[in-house]
């Protein structure tokens, strides 16, 4: 059952709010070193998605962890531990704490399980996002939404994940500074870090990834190398669009 | 009036604003941390002067019996939790509170000096507070506010009845910690009331500190701030709720000594001294500690101008204050 450097392997996932599935039978698998992109409108179960694949909702099916046995229930503390992180969409930072509180606390659960390399990760972060290192005793309040954008990923990279899921990361963001984030999100590659990216920017996405699902109401509608879903017809026509201004993603086209 | 009057009652005003004070910071905190309004916080205080002074005059109080028996049923319900995998940890986790138990009973047979009761009250009304964190409210955390203070009603009334079980319907009165009394400007000031108002300073200016430069107290911060934040990073709602109410029965089992020294204590005296508390908090919307803080100094200013001008209604005029609060904070909040 076990395959090695496989980091997730879900299995027939179903996630429901009451009577209501919201995920329906979905099924995915992201390898060491992978890029994987979930895209899809508005309301197609993304973020449910992600957000039970990360303990945060429960969820039907069989989920494996790092190539191990699939996990019952697991909570969201046993699957940081084990290296999952998660920036959700709405980033959750700590707001009236500084910058530095935030990325400290980043390392908090390595900290608390007597690691003490926090300074190292930290000088790290402030070398990848110098922004954060300007602003580092400001409320992260302050911060403008890119910079949050930043704060979110270096407080997620000081647990060290191993998988990091990302939820909507160009969300209400410039496209200038949207370019510097899709490409620190390739840059975590190279640092050993794999990435789970679910965008409505269907095109900056499949352009980083390996490997990409389409998502449709509740439902995985295709899927296959990113390069291949990038100039499948279908795709184009209902998320690329001809016109590359238009960022917001055309109605879904019934199957 | 006159102005020794008034100088003297502002005097009890601040020793009784003082203790509000910490009521009101450990109840901000624990709604802060876990949405529990938390009527059971004034239990900690009758218990633990009562226990105080049970241990001052030679007796086992019935509180140790009741730390064993929470021992015991937070360890049973880890247990069927975790499977006997968790037994180790279990057994760990009660070393401490039992032989604080046994140190207890041997401090009240052979009778130890009253600093080390002192100390003994304090950690063992502290050990309590996570106990009864993981055995009431940690199944039922994701629950709705309403819930959650239902339950800490529930809770309330138990333990209430418990502290009349064990303690009886008799007040007690511990000797004052340093029996004296100045002179400033002419009135004469205890020095219990010194005692209290420093001992808040203390307390208020290292809960300050620990929240703001140690990792515990900033991943409690976060934990308030931002539950599903501080979730991702690991910081467990169990972890930080466990932490509030340690926190929150260790300022209650100081307040509760320092009281004891001052004004007569029942096993009922905790609950209305906990909801003036409550009536501060309030003010800052149990949200902010600033406010709560200069409201429990408030109450207990009004508290003590009204015993003179109309004893009879000195509860009624506090709790009143309730409203007007609550009309000014639920406009603010409409604008």
């Amino acid at each position: 059952m076990t395959t090695p450097g496989l980091l997730l392997d879900a299995r027939q996932v179903t996630v429901r709010y009451g009577k209501i599935a919201a995920v329906q039978d979905v099924s995915l698998r992201i390898r060491e070193g992978e890029v994987v992109t979930i895209v899809g409108p508005n309301g197609a179960g993304k973020t449910t998605l992600l957000s039970a694949l990360m303990g945060l909702l429960p969820l039907a099916g069989e989920v494996a962890y790092f190539g191990g046995a699939p996990m019952r229930a697991p909570s969201v503390e046993a699957l940081v531990r084990a290296g999952m992180g998660l920036i959700p969409e709405k980033r959750e930072l700590f707001t009236s704490m500084s910058v530095a509180d935030n990325l400290a606390l980043g390392g908090f659960d390595r900290w608390r399980r007597g690691t003490r390399d926090q300074a190292d990760d930290l000088a790290e972060i402030y070398a990848l996002f110098p922004r954060l290192a300007e602003r580092r005793m400001q409320p992260a309040s302050t911060l403008s939404g890119g910079e949050r954008q930043m704060l979110a990923m270096g407080r997620a990279l000081m647990a060290r994940p191993r998988l990091l899921l990302l939820d909507e990361p160009s969300l209400g963001l410039a496209p200038l500074v949207m370019r510097d984030i899709f490409r620190t999100i390739e840059s975590l590659r190279a640092r050993g870090v794999s990435v789970l990216l679910v965008e409505q920017n269907a095109r900056a996405a499949l352009k980083i990834a390996d490997y990409g699902y389409v998502m449709e109401a509740g439902c995985f509608v295709l899927e296959g190398p990113a390069a291949e879903l990038a100039h499948n017809e279908r795709v184009i026509e209902a998320y690329l669009g001809v016109a590359t201004a238009d960022r917001t993603p055309a109605p879904a086209v019934p199957l | 009036m006159n102005a020794f009057v008034a100088a003297y009652l502002t005097q009890d005003g601040l020793a009784n604003g003082a203790i509000y004070c910490l009521l009101a910071i450990a109840l901000v905190l624990v709604f802060a941390v876990t949405r529990i309004i938390f009527i059971p916080q004034g239990e900690f205080i009758s218990y633990a002067a009562l226990t105080y002074v049970a241990l001052r005059e030679g007796h086992t109080p019935g509180t140790v019996g009741l730390l064993l028996a929470l021992v015991a049923g937070a360890g049973f319900i880890d247990l069927l939790r975790e499977g006997f995998g968790g037994l180790v940890s279990v057994v760990r986790r009660s070393l401490a509170p039992v032989g604080l138990a046994g140190l207890a009973a041997v401090s009240a047979r052979f009778g130890l000096p009253a600093l080390v009761d002192l100390l003994i009250t304090v950690a063992l009304v502290a050990c309590m507070g996570p106990l009864l964190y993981r055995i009431v409210y940690r199944r039922i955390a994701q629950a709705s506010s309403l819930v959650l203070l239902i339950v800490a009603v529930a809770h309330h009334l138990v333990m209430l009845g418990l502290g009349l079980y064990f303690f009886g319907p008799e007040g007690v009165r511990a000797a004052p910690l340093i029996d004296a009394s100045v002179s400033l400007f002419g009135v004469p000031v205890q020095a219990q009331t010194i005692v209290i108002l420093l001992s808040c300073a203390v307390l208020v200016g290292g809960l300050y500190v620990i929240s703001e430069r140690s990792f515990y107290g900033k991943a409690m911060r976060a934990a308030a701030i931002n539950p599903i934040g501080a979730r991702l990073m690991g910081i467990s709602a169990e972890l930080a709720g466990e932490t509030a109410f340690l926190v929150a029965a260790v300022i209650g089992a100081i307040s509760g000594i320092l009281i004891s020294g001052a004004t007569t204590i029942y096993y009922d005296s905790g609950f209305l001294l906990g909801l003036k508390g409550f009536v501060a908090g309030i003010l800052g919307g149990l949200a902010s500690f600033p406010l709560a803080g200069i409201g429990a100094f408030g109450v207990g200013l009004l508290e003590s101008f009204a015993s003179f001008y109309a004893s009879g209604f000195k509860e009624t005029i506090v709790f009143a204050l309730i409203i007007p609060i609550l009309l000014w904070r639920s406009m603010a909040k409409a604008r």
